[in-house]
């Protein structure tokens, strides 16, 4: 890591020499922002560090079997975590499916279809949906959406419920608070993320291939087709999977709807529990070793979320010199 | 505008007008229809649940409104009625707001070091990447590493309301290092140059330069860090306690917060409860988008320094 300053990109051969201690300042307040810089790998680190620490004894009591068993039991200490690592992937792979097409198409609808007018104002309605917070979707959804939820869900399990091989995914009896539920709720969540990236990555296509496609007598979708989506593919990928790690993570809204109960099962329909929601619920009250379990289960959730977030990163910025994407 | 004007060329806003419509065959039209009512139709279907959502909460909460909920000290007994949620908005208050000034110098601070000093030199650009990957971190997995190194330490004893300050600070920082970093950007390095060419040392440069000239910017993304901090719940269910009154020192005893009182009173089946529920929810709707609204007036107002 230098010290030194990098040659001037400001096109000026440097600062002639003023007075004395101009230098030293500038040397300190470079200093100063690059700690600050640094205070970003410091905080992901100790969160590493000190979480995987603080867990450590309740891996070395359960072993492997923390991944793969489902008997969690703090009362005779047993740590089985595979009912939330399912209950996560579950409920985050319900909200991908949804979200994915309805934020493809508004990011479409900002880049293609909208007049410039009214672009920023779509924009700001979709990010809207973020700035809700999370307990307010959880609170809503609990108070008002899981009544009507059932007795719809309970509808489709009584019509392709029915079906031999659907019958494991939509077969009933359907609870209103389930992973279905919390899937759809999920989904309005990341929809900003994923519109807010797919848009960036889809602004990179150059005007001239577009209309290069239009004036072969291409429609819209056409074009789309031929000389948008190729290019834009992995870019799409990575926002995707944005949204994934966003889902993983989150926590209050799926405490709230999600049902808590034990259980793997591919019934959508039936009530589960994530590992986000199992340490809100819990931490509180959790001592010893039962605590060490939930900051393990902390930990567990903080990898996959990393290794999401550095793979999908990776891909979105590979494709396109994108830099804007946030949220 | 009296003057007769050539027809007006197809513009890019409007590729279909670039298509003579008889010669495009029924299917490839109705194909091309398809696609374009799913992409407004996504759209519809994304203001449903805030149309949705901001209907209930406004005519729910309204319903509990009055001056005594926001200024009395909250009831003790959770299904009995009465009492007010006052303790819970100077929590949210104070603790997002010690957040804020953590959180918002320090991510400055970072931004100008990429964007002034380090560019695309190599440990900028990891800087730049993990505070990307930083913005993907688990509000939860926050609170616990809070709750790890601080509460449950030697460093500190128990819970405050700085701790939870604490947790929202480190979610606020990459936003902050991101968005800041961007404004950084748009300011023109013309004007660098001429600060160089006056005698400026560079920190001159960004202090009284670089740094104003992307101030509205700044200060509207800030904002939006700060409005999404004032929403957060669960790394506070970790690091802040709880109360019933008034605590305005994050520094002391057990604190609590508007998105606390909705995530407590939520889970009880009484009315009682759901009814202050829905009355704290409409006063953090409320402060979130006063936020919101104060960032996008900031930068809209200043929108001429950005070109």
């Amino acid at each position: 890591m230098t010290t030194v300053a990098p040659p001037s990109e400001h096109g000026a051969s440097g600062p002639p020499a003023g007075k004395a201690g101009g230098k030293q300042v500038d040397r300190v307040f470079r200093a100063i922002a690059f700690a600050a810089g640094l205070l970003v790998l410091a905080i992901l680190a100790l969160i590493a560090y000190t979480t995987t620490n603080k867990a450590w004894p309740a891996f070395t009591h359960q072993g492997l079997s923390f991944f793969t068993s489902t008997h969690w039991n703090p009362n005779d200490d047993r740590f089985g975590a595979l009912d939330f690592i399912y209950g996560t992937i579950l409920t985050a792979f319900i909200a991908v499916c949804l979200a994915i097409p309805a934020s493809l198409g508004i990011a479409l609808f900002i880049t293609e279809l909208a007049p410039k007018r009214v672009r920023s104002g779509v924009t700001y309605v979709v990010d809207l949906l973020a700035a809700i917070p999370s307990v307010v979707y959880g609170f809503w959804a609990l108070a008002v959406l899981t009544s009507p939820a059932k007795t719809i869900y309970n509808d489709i399990a009584n019509s392709i419920g029915k079906v031999p091989v659907l019958r494991n995914v939509f077969g009933g009896p359907a609870y209103g608070s389930s992973f279905m539920t919390a899937g759809l709720v999920l989904a309005v969540m990341i929809t900003p993320i994923i519109t807010s990236i797919s848009r960036e990555v889809l602004t990179t296509v150059a005007q001239d291939d577009k209309n290069a496609a239009l004036a072969m007598g291409a429609t819209r979708w056409e074009m789309l087709r031929v000389a948008v989506f190729p290019r834009v593919r992995s870019g799409l990928i990575g926002a995707s999977m944005l949204g994934l790690g966003r889902a993983m993570g989150e926590t209050i809204a799926v405490a709230l709807i999600i049902g808590t109960s034990h259980q793997v099962t591919s019934h959508i329909f039936f009530p589960g529990d994530s590992m986000a929601a199992v340490i809100a619920h819990n931490f509180g009250e959790a001592t010893g070793l039962s605590r060490a379990a939930l900051i393990g289960l902390g930990v567990v959730l903080f990898a996959i979320t990393i290794v999401i977030n550095i793979a999908a990163r990776s891909i979105a910025n590979r494709t396109s010199a994108m830099t804007g994407a946030r949220a | 505008m009296t003057v007769a004007s050539p027809p007006a060329p197809p513009t890019h806003e409007d590729p279909g007008a670039w298509i003579n419509q008889q010669a495009v065959s029924g299917r490839r039209r109705f194909t091309n229809a398809l696609a374009t009512s799913w992409m407004i139709g996504s759209l519809l279907l994304a203001l449903v649940p805030v149309v949705v959502i901001a209907v209930y909460v406004v005519s729910r909460g309204a319903s509990v409104m009055s001056v005594g909920f926001l200024t009395k000290n909250m009831q003790i007994v959770t299904q009995l009625a009465g009492g007010g949620i006052a303790p819970a908005i100077v929590g949210t208050l104070v603790i997002t707001g010690v957040a804020a000034v953590m959180a918002i110098p320090l991510g400055i601070l970072a931004a100008v070091y990429l964007n002034e000093y380090g560019r695309q030199n190599r440990t900028a650009n990891v800087i730049r990447f993990m505070a990307d990957v930083m913005t993907g971190v688990p509000s939860i997995v926050m609170g616990l590493f809070v709750a790890t190194i601080w509460v449950s330490s030697g460093l500190h004893s128990g819970y405050s309301g700085f701790a939870g300050s604490l947790a929202l600070g480190a979610l606020m920082l990459p936003i902050v290092i991101r968005s800041c970093e961007e404004m950084l950007k748009l300011v023109p390095d013309d004007l660098r140059q001429a600060s160089d060419a006056l005698g400026a040392r560079r920190w001159r440069t960004v202090v009284s330069v670089a740094l104003p000239a992307a101030l509205p910017g700044i200060v509207s993304g800030a904002m939006l860090a700060v409005a999404r901090a004032a929403g957060e719940t669960a790394p506070l269910l970790l690091t802040i306690g709880t109360t019933n009154v008034v605590n305005s020192n994050p520094f002391k005893g057990t604190n609590t917060t508007l998105s606390k009182v909705i995530w407590d009173n939520a889970q009880t089946p009484f009315a009682a409860a759901t009814d202050r529920a829905w009355g704290a929810a409409l006063t953090l709707i409320v402060i979130v988008f006063v936020f919101t609204v104060i960032a996008r007036i900031v930068s809209s107002r200043f929108a001429t320094v950005k070109r």
